[in-house]
């Protein structure tokens, strides 16, 4: 495999002098530029401290081979591709967009630079050959926290701080409640959309709208840290570090983290782009893929809540159990998998709809 | 529909979710009634976020968090003030410019405190009056700046109805001309109104990170600058209104929330949208009156003033 690549390097090589180095890219490159496009500050402490720390985990591992800039505090629309082509424009060899929003943006801006990689994450569109996308298996963790509510509310209301009506988002609804209410039949989940990813003050609102509903457990899928210390006010009330660990919050409210694991991904294809081997692809890893961690379960919860929690993430990390396994029906009642049967990819990533249970309308 | 909404809770939430604009907006109101337009009411707002935690992790003393914040939005404002009182800069793109140096200067600052967690301000001990049933939960069961908030807009409005600096203060704003010519310093009151202006901010934005959020993150603030801003003009610069104007904006996204949390089938959108088309629809009906010339703005609002004579 080794000698071959060498000699396919070399061939290329021999090709691209031939050429006037105008095919240089197929051959790998010396030094990468590599361009990071971030919704929040990296100073969230969730979802894009954790792309921030993948970036400088990789810079890490790569050296002097690599150099990369980033921007924060993107706005997702046309703003985001002015800021796509400025770093395109400034001799970025890849740029990774890391918000769904972005995702017609990176497609615009790709067909104009063939030359260039684009890297999307949570998206799905892939319209030219420069551009891949990559995403982490949310729900698989979602999973993991479902369990741990289900098992720990007294109340029997669970809430979730949604940030936009999109699949990733109700995947990790559904899987929350599907995985709760399994261990707790009488579970409820409410739904709070916030209609941003990074917005503290409106997240501390949106869980403290949840609280002041009998909520005592909180899930979030925006950004900050916000609703864990909004949570802190109340006794009583948990909730889970979102993106990134949120340790500051432990022992409680933060009992356990869904835990983003860019910097292999991110490592990995700068290295390929080095290498010469780079090629377009859809990545969708979870817990048994390393990108998905599942942070410490702290003593807030008791030892038998912590075993079963366990005992569901181990299951999906080996593969042996799948977070959408039949039966299950869609909201309406109607039969969506049947029994034992698993949802496949194409499915999940367009879910647009609650599976059996949950109330409430997702906004269109 | 609404019977899952327990109102009091829902009336006492919004009375602090209302509290940053409310501060805010006061401020900008007596900015504003001194004849000057301060566009920086964000920039300030997060400095005094940024400056109030700082102030408050290292002393441990929330009140001093407090203080800090007011001191640290005035010393940014004070920057506006020289610009647009000494160099006779534009107060439109100073006011800009304020906010977009607030928010980088407020990030730098930052740095190291993201996920540090603030000294916490506990609710003023109203003993039994926090038991009275709904009332009590309504209104005494608040942190002082909750009252503080209320209390500035009182202040304010005493002040300027009443009082001989506040009919100054009105006169400078409506012609500074004729003020000047009156022999007072026009330069030097809009210079303390600005540093009022800001330390209102200040300690608005402050609220935002040391009691409602309460963490540091950069762009915490997110908009509310803008919100205190546009609901000056909405109160057409009158201090209760200004109440009214924040407990609408505060209400509406509280409710917002709270229907959506209590599983109500109203579009959380239309709910977002309101208090921007009241604004509107209170501007056309107020600019359309033939009694009120113009909104009531300040007749020199946002023209700099060179003693020329």
């Amino acid at each position: 495999m080794q000698r071959r690549s060498i000699l396919k390097g070399g061939a290329a090589l021999g090709f691209a002098t031939m050429m006037g180095g105008k095919l240089a890219f197929a051959q790998g490159l010396e030094k990468v530029k590599a361009g990071f496009v971030y919704v929040g500050p990296i100073g969230d402490g969730g979802w894009t401290f954790q792309h921030d720390q993948g970036r400088l985990a990789m810079m890490e591992a790569l050296g002097d081979k690599v150099e990369t800039v980033f921007q924060e505090n993107v706005p997702e629309g046309a703003d985001a591709e002015r800021v796509l082509t400025q770093m395109a424009l400034s001799g970025c060899n890849i740029i990774f967009t890391t918000s769904f929003g972005y995702m017609d943006a990176t497609n615009a801006v790709a067909a104009k630079f063939p030359d260039i990689k684009f890297e999307h994450a949570t998206g799905y569109k892939r319209d030219t050959p420069n551009v891949s996308t990559y995403n982490a298996r949310f729900y698989e963790g979602r999973a993991v926290m479902g369990t741990i509510a289900g098992l720990m509310t007294k109340s029997n209301k669970i809430g979730y701080i949604g940030s936009f009506p999109i699949p990733e988002v109700i995947q990790g609804i559904n899987s929350s409640y599907i995985h709760a209410k399994k261990v707790n039949p009488d579970v409820t989940i409410s739904v709070v959309w916030a209609y941003t990813w990074f917005d503290p003050a409106k997240e501390a609102d949106a869980a403290k709208a949840l609280i002041e509903q009998d909520v005592d457990v909180i899930l979030q899928h925006t950004d900050s840290t916000a609703p864990l210390a909004e949570a802190a006010k109340t006794p009583g009330v948990i909730g889970f570090g979102q993106a990134s660990d949120m340790a500051e919050y432990k022992p409680s409210p933060r009992v356990s983290a869904i835990i983003d694991n860019w910097a292999p991904y991110y490592t990995e294809r700068v290295q390929a782009l080095l290498d010469g081997t780079y090629a377009q692809k859809d990545t969708w890893a979870g817990i048994g893929g390393g990108e998905v961690k599942i942070g410490d379960i702290t003593d807030a919860v008791p030892a038998d809540v912590k075993a079963k929690a366990e005992a569901v993430r181990d299951s999906i990390a080996s593969g042996a159990y799948h977070p959408f396994t039949g039966p299950l029906n869609k909201q309406d009642g109607s039969a969506w998998l049947k029994e034992g049967e698993v949802a496949d990819d194409g499915t999940l990533a367009g879910m647009m709809f609650y599976v059996e249970g949950v109330t409430g309308d997702i906004p269109s | 529909m609404l019977g899952d909404i327990n109102p009091a809770v829902l009336i006492a939430s919004l009375m602090v979710a209302s509290v940053p604009i409310i501060l805010a907006a006061i401020g900008e109101l007596v900015v504003e009634k001194a004849g000057v337009l301060n566009l920086g009411v964000e920039g300030m707002m997060i400095m005094g976020a940024i400056c109030g935690f700082v102030t408050a992790v290292a002393t441990g003393n929330p009140y001093l968090g407090f203080l800090g914040g007011a001191v640290g939005a005035a010393a940014l404002s004070l920057v506006f003030g020289f610009l647009t009182q000494f160099m006779l800069s534009n107060q439109v793109a100073t006011g800009l410019a304020l906010t977009l140096f607030g928010q980088g200067l407020s990030s730098l600052i930052g740095q190291g405190y993201n996920g540090v967690k603030p000294p916490l301000t506990g609710t003023v001990p109203l003993g039994p009056l926090a038991d009275i049933p709904v009332l009590g939960r309504i209104l005494f069961d608040h942190d002082w700046v909750v009252y503080f908030s209320v209390a500035s807009i009182a202040a304010v409005w005493a002040v300027l109805k009443y009082t001989r600096v506040g009919l100054i203060l009105r006169a400078v704003g409506e012609s500074h001309d004729a003020a000047h010519a009156l022999g007072y310093k026009v330069i030097r009151i809009r210079i303390l109104a600005i540093m009022f202006g800001g330390a209102m901010a200040g300690i608005g934005g402050a609220y935002v990170s040391l009691i409602r959020v309460p963490q540091w993150t950069d762009g915490i603030t997110a908009g509310a600058g803008w919100i205190a801003l546009a609901i000056v003009v909405f109160a057409s610069w009158k201090p209760w209104r200004v109440l009214l104007g924040a407990y609408l904006f505060g209400g509406i996204t509280v409710l917002q929330l709270n229907l959506q949390a209590a599983g109500a089938a109203i579009p959380a959108h239309y709910l977002s949208m309101a208090p921007y088309l009241i604004t509107i629809l209170v501007l056309v009906v107020m600019s359309s009156g033939k009694g009120r010339a113009s909104l009531n703005a300040p007749a020199a609002l946002g023209q700099n003033f060179h003693a020329s004579r």
